[in-house]
């Protein structure tokens, strides 16, 4: 198949970006949207021209790295898929298709499609973590976790950090990430030494690092590629008031 | 202070402050409801027998309105300034109208609530129909003249109404919203609270605007 493309192209962070218009021809409807792009980029390159730059890494949708605005949408059309994991049989030969970055106070733009998320790695560093004795391996199952509880941290460590949510929200918030973050470590019983440090650590750290604050318009969630549920934030929410209750009034 | 300085503490603010005005907008249609049963000139005098707990009342909520605009404001500036490179393309999915008009609808609520006050409150707007200048047969300020005197005028009622579309809107989003922001709720009820929120503003906005309706059409005289 045959496609338009227009394609975010900025040289620099500092620099003015533009849409730059270009054809992709001879696409076959297996390949991924990532492919489809190496093969843009290889005619490119072929020309002499400098070859759009774009975030991959493991492509096959668990790593979290690639994150493209698709049509307006992070990760384009297809429901919980990554860019990697998005086939170009979701498209009609001659479609026009817009690719922009991820766009956020907190996402700088790199280059191209290529933007900073370094952010959401710094609200992790604020409380991503847990307190364990370090020498022998403890015993199998020595903690015990109900299956009800178990289930919740495991679909909230679903997030893979790409920044989908923070791109679709209107105001560039990360409550979704935060929340799942939050979320997953307070569902666990190892989770629950920090767990007051923690929200408030990970909300400060979302605000010092200009993401917006959430207005429940729920964007986030229509465009995770994992799923994450609303109800997280919700959770973290809950979590924020119990520290707010028990937790020491220093910060 | 964390509650003040904090994203989700200030978001928790907006929710109180915004449910405590939900309850002041229920018991106040309530109280509005009295006059199908020819009762609003008796519930109006009642509702004013002991000024000390009217202008408690008063200052409670003027304290809560402001806040709720306050703290509006500032968490709207903040989300306008992180997001300040619009996409080409962007497509919406889940957002809705009211939503991400909030801002809009709370300041023409704000607009509102100032007319209303100097119009059955203050009394100064049309003051010839003024309840506490014509006393009914009773002796009792006569709100259900200065009601449907007013409401009788077209731009008056159809401002009232304009006022109470705003805040359908407002209270559609708004009220799940809050659950959302307090964590009241649960990945089972949020569907349900959040079409319980739009019935709410639905059922809120009908019994107010059905009064200045049924008087505008003639329905509803003295």
């Amino acid at each position: 198949m045959d496609l338009s493309l227009f394609v975010w192209r900025q040289q620099a962070p500092d620099v003015q970006g533009e849409m730059v218009a270009y054809s992709a021809k001879g696409i076959s409807e297996d390949m991924s949207f990532l492919e489809m792009l190496d093969v843009v980029n290889e005619g490119l390159i072929s020309n002499g021209e400098v070859p759009i730059a774009f975030d991959h890494d493991c492509r096959e949708g668990i790593c979290g790295t690639c994150s493209q605005v698709i049509n307006g949408v992070p990760h384009g059309p297809m429901e919980r898929t990554t860019v990697c994991q998005l086939h170009m049989r979701n498209f009609k030969d001659g479609d026009t298709i817009f690719i922009e970055p991820l766009r956020a106070k907190a996402f700088p733009i790199l280059k191209d499609l290529i933007v900073d998320r370094g952010a959401l790695d710094r609200i992790i560093q604020e409380g991503g973590y847990i307190s364990v004795h370090t020498g022998g391996v403890p015993d199998a199952n020595s903690v015990l976790i109900s299956r009800k509880d178990a289930e919740t941290a495991m679909d909230a460590s679903e997030c893979i950090g790409c920044g989908a949510c923070v791109a679709a929200c209107p105001n560039g918030s990360a409550m979704l990430f935060t929340a799942s973050k939050v979320s997953h470590l307070a569902a666990l019983p190892q989770g629950k030494i920090e767990a007051d440090q923690r929200v408030r650590s990970m909300t400060n750290a979302m605000k010092k690092e200009q993401f917006g604050n959430c207005s429940n318009h729920y964007e986030c969630n229509a465009v995770c590629p994992k799923g994450v549920k609303i109800s997280f934030i919700a959770k973290l929410n809950r979590e924020f008031i119990k520290s707010m209750i028990s937790g020491d009034s220093s910060d | 202070m964390l509650l003040i300085r904090s994203s989700v503490g200030r978001k928790i603010i907006m929710a109180v402050t915004g449910q405590l005005m939900v309850l002041f907008v229920i018991l106040h249609v309530a109280g509005n409801m009295t006059i199908y049963f020819d009762l609003i000139n008796a519930y109006a005098e009642k509702l004013h027998a002991f000024p000390p707990i009217v202008w408690s009342y008063r200052i409670i909520m003027i304290t809560v309105v402001l806040t709720h605009i306050v703290f509006g404001l500032i968490l709207k500036i903040e989300n306008l300034l992180s997001n300040p490179h619009g996409y080409v393309i962007k497509q919406s999915i889940r957002k809705t109208f009211a939503s991400e008009t909030m801002i809009w609808s709370g300041a023409f609520i704000a607009l509102f609530i100032v007319y209303h006050l100097f119009h059955f409150t203050v009394q100064s707007i049309n003051p010839e129909l003024s309840a506490r200048l014509n006393t009914d047969a009773m002796g009792r300020p006569d709100v259900m003249n200065m009601l449907v005197g007013n409401f009788q005028i077209a731009s008056i009622g159809l401002f009232y109404v304009s006022g109470m579309i705003a805040l359908l809107l407002h209270l559609s989003h708004g009220v799940q919203s809050s659950f959302q922001t307090l964590g009241l709720n649960s990945e089972k009820s949020i569907p349900i609270i959040v079409k319980a929120g739009k019935l709410a503003a639905f059922l809120i906005f009908v019994a107010y605007v059905s009064i200045p309706i049924l008087i505008m059409v003639g329905l509803m005289d003295l």
